[in-house]
């Protein structure tokens, strides 16, 4: 199918500003869910609220379009009462590591078949340029007028520490690479968190002189490294992306399901 | 046939009520007084192939059982006090969005932590009002596990048919009181299961548009139609907008799907109220001390009533309106500052005559408490 | 019948609460009575004082706590020290010889029994003792068979452990009943 046959074009033009990021991690979702062979109505959408979550109306999947940082927590309601859809969360920065941080180190923790797409664009856009735990320490914010002194989760190790089981970082200049991580993020059985750094030209350009959306992407492309190169070791300042983490361990829907087994082997007065 | 005679807390009867209404899915957090509830259905749930899960916080319990409703199962989840507080706003998501739920409130002194194993009837504004904006609610109680299992079973029913989360307000007394329960065969109590469309693949179906007695029948997640769900105002497509005309039109349904309907939603239980001259209103734990006093003074020549509500939002205002006409003078009996005293005063053609009895220190209201109030009524003194 | 009061306390970890739930039980699944059952929760629960009421009726019963007892059972000091005023004049009030030195003001029948003691003595096992305290108080009250105590206790309990308690309830009905001879 062509891309246009996976969006809602009666409700486009979409909202997101000129030279945005998120529309072209929409794009690679869609492509990764084409190259999958999906069908639609086995695919359900959770977001937050923000600039990321507007991806729900625009998508033609079932979607949910929830409330600020429950997208994980209304994700694993919808997951574990239907375990065979397909769940993908796609959410901001401010949702997954601010007001939704516990939700996201919970749900790795339980290891649930939920890919989480983390759209970060180290800013509260939908708000007006507010800083964010991803907004780097000295960057500029219009609540930071002074240079923000936050220092900035590393959502690599957060997710890590919090044990999900697929880890990985690209940005919106690696498009081709995007599309072949969000597919292995969906095949993978069990939680799994992939951060794609995205530019807002709008207020984090604006703030912290980026003369463009261009720019930005071009500073995706000369800041970032793949896992274990060679110059990541010349230049520590470079941000490694690929894929930290792969490994299988049960799935939360699949263990309860155990539980089910278990339960049901029990007489009725809860004896074995 | 020999009934099934059960005895139990009111939280193990309101679990015995969920299952028989065919609960799927339930969510929460330990919380005291309500806890029973969730370990009664870990161990229950999964028996019947039904999903529990203990979320992180209350915050992401109400939110699962919302996106465990969206594929067509009937969820429920359980709190009280601090942990009622933390699910307002996903409640009014489920407003919004009219995803049918049950929300237990076990209710314990407040505000804060307060009194965590006291009874209270103190979250009856919450539940009301308790989440932000413009909005109806339905929310029920009971005194007795007969009728937390009655009550339980209407939640569902009411949830489903009007497409709205019900909220359950029960308190730490009758949450664990144990006594006896006749379990109702299946088919004895009506269940009523989820109205779903009928519109076939291809055919456009309107996630939002109300049919025309109000009633919007859903389709599940996972099946053919695909359509948006926000807590944004949204239009018949569940796209959000911010036409005013699209926004009148559901902030209008909303309301009115549930305020147009409280007649059918009002329920009460009379007791001696046709031949009363001084009436008790009253509701959950508070109804039995209610009841007690008025078996007692009638058994002295006094005529006293008591008018039991079960259902409290919408407010039943024609039920109360009629009854406290007749009589000369209402005395409610709850357990709070006046919560429901001031909506009897609202619907009463004489609210001066409306008095209170109440308890908020903790300790269950007792008879002398409601009679202390009788004898300056009665003018026998203080 | 007459409606009945009864408080029964102690201290936690002595059963007092789950020998209630056993009598209301047992007066509701087999005696086709009514009863309500209540504790104190909180961190009483965990050790300390506890009470639990039970009243029981043939009729419905609406408030459910106890203000003034008719019957009261007190297996520790602290208990007796701090209920026994509640008691309704010319109650029954049951006590533990071994925990409880009965200041004999109280205007009551007042059996002071060597439950604790029989039961270390006959059965080694101080788990049993709240079953003895049973097995006098239906003696005493013939409120409910022991018949019914023991269908109840043989859904509750281990059925490995089901001698040990009948052994306990009967030694609490003969203890009763050589008090009352």
């Amino acid at each position: 199918m062509a891309v246009k046959d996976y969006i809602r074009e009666r409700f486009f033009p979409h909202l997101w500003c000129p030279g945005c990021g998120h529309g072209t991690i929409m794009g690679a979702m869609i492509r990764a869910i084409e190259n999958l062979e999906i069908k639609k109505r086995n695919i359900v959408i959770v977001s937050g609220i923000g600039c990321s979550s507007r991806i729900c109306g625009y998508l033609d999947f079932h979607t949910l379009h929830t409330i600020h940082g429950r997208a994980l927590a209304f994700a694993t309601g919808v997951k574990l009462s239907r375990p065979e859809l397909t769940v993908l969360a796609p959410m901001g920065d401010g949702d997954a590591f601010s007001i939704g941080g516990n939700h996201l180190i919970h749900a790795a923790r339980r290891n649930i078949d939920i890919t989480a797409i983390i759209m970060n664009n180290s800013i509260y856009g939908m708000t007006g340029g507010q800083y964010s735990p991803s907004t780097g320490y000295g960057d500029f914010a219009t609540t930071a007028p002074y240079g923000n002194i936050d220092r900035p989760f590393d959502v690599v190790e957060l997710a890590m520490g919090a044990g999900a089981t697929f880890v990985a970082r690209t940005t919106t200049y690696h498009v081709t690479s995007m599309i072949k991580i969000i597919e292995k993020a969906i095949k993978h059985k069990g939680f799994s968190i992939v951060e794609v750094l995205s530019q807002c030209p709008t207020y984090y350009g604006r703030k912290n002189k980026f003369a463009s959306a261009v720019e930005m992407l071009k500073y995706y492309k000369t800041h970032t490294t793949p896992i274990g190169s060679k110059d990541k070791k010349n230049n520590l300042e470079l941000i490694e992306r690929g894929i930290f983490v792969e490994e299988q361990l049960p799935e939360y829907c699949e263990e309860y399901d155990k539980v089910i087994q278990k339960a049901s082997q029990r007489g009725r007065d809860g004896k074995a | 046939m020999k009934k099934n005679v059960l005895f139990l807390q009111g939280n193990e009867a309101c679990v015995e009520a969920a299952l028989y209404a065919g609960l799927d899915f339930f969510a929460g957090y330990p919380i005291t007084p309500s806890t029973e509830v969730a370990e009664l259905l870990s161990y229950r749930l999964p028996r019947k192939g039904g999903k529990f899960i203990q979320m992180e916080d209350e915050l992401s319990s109400m939110c699962a059982i919302i996106g465990a409703s969206l594929t067509g199962k009937k969820t429920m989840t359980a709190t009280s006090g601090p942990g009622f507080s933390l699910m307002q706003e996903a409640l009014g998501f489920g407003v919004m969005t009219e995803t049918p739920c049950v929300v237990l409130n076990v209710q314990r002194g407040g505000p804060s932590t307060g009194l965590p194993t006291s009874g209270s009837q103190g979250d009856i504004m919450q539940a009301r009002w308790g989440t932000h904006g413009e909005h109806a609610i339905i929310a029920l109680t009971a005194s007795n596990n007969q009728d937390v299992f009655a009550m339980t079973v209407e939640a569902f029913n009411l949830s489903e048919t009007f497409r709205s989360p019900v909220v359950l307000l029960l308190d730490e007394v009758v949450g664990h009181t144990r006594e006896k329960l006749i379990l109702p065969e299946p088919g004895e109590i009506n269940v009523v299961e989820r109205l779903k469309t009928s519109v076939p693949e291809g055919t456009d179906y309107h996630p939002y548009l109300p049919r025309e007695d109000g009633r919007l029948p859903m389709s599940d997640f996972g099946h053919v139609h695909r359509y948006n769900v926000t807590g944004l105002a949204h239009d018949m497509w569940g796209f959000p907008s911010t036409n005013p005309e699209v926004v009148y039109e559901l902030m209008r349904h909303l309301v009115d799907k549930i305020q147009g309907h409280t007649h059918e939603i009002s329920m009460t239980k009379e007791f001696h109220v046709d031949e009363a001259e001084i009436l008790l209103v009253s509701y959950g734990a508070s109804a039995r001390t209610a009841l007690h006093v008025v078996e007692d003074r009638r058994q002295r020549g006094e005529k006293l009533g008591l008018l039991e509500l079960q259902t409290l939002w919408p407010f039943p205002d024609e039920i109360v309106k009629k009854r406290c006409a007749a009589v000369e003078c209402v005395i409610v009996v709850e357990m709070n500052m006046g919560q429901i005293l001031h909506e009897v005063k609202r619907v009463s053609d004489n609210p001066e005559k409306v008095f209170l009895a109440n308890r908020i220190d903790g300790s269950f209201i007792a008879p002398a408490d409601i009679l202390n109030i009788l004898r300056i009524i009665q003018g026998k003194g203080a | 019948m007459e409606r009945r009061r009864i408080i029964f306390s102690g201290s936690g970890g002595q059963g007092v609460i789950t020998a209630a739930i056993i009598f209301a039980e047992a007066a509701v699944l087999y005696e086709g009575l009514n009863a309500v059952q209540s504790q104190s929760y909180g961190p009483e629960a965990r050790g300390g004082a506890s009470r639990s009421d039970v009243i029981i009726s043939d009729t419905d019963i609406r408030f459910p706590k106890v203000i003034q007892p008719n019957i009261l059972v007190c297996l520790t000091q602290e208990a007796y020290d701090t209920f026994s005023g509640l008691l309704r004049p010319g109650g029954l009030l049951i006590t533990d010889n071994h925990y409880v030195r009965q200041g004999g003001k109280v205007d009551a029948k007042q059996v002071g029994l060597d439950m604790y003691s029989s039961v270390m003595e006959a059965i080694g096992r101080p788990i049993v003792f709240n079953i003895c305290m049973l097995g006098a108080f239906v003696e005493l009250t013939q409120l409910v068979k022991k018949e019914s105590i023991m269908k109840v206790l043989k859904t509750r309990i281990p059925s490995g452990t089901l001698e040990l308690n009948r052994q306990a309830l009967e030694l609490g009905v003969r203890l009763a009943k050589e008090f009352k001879q």
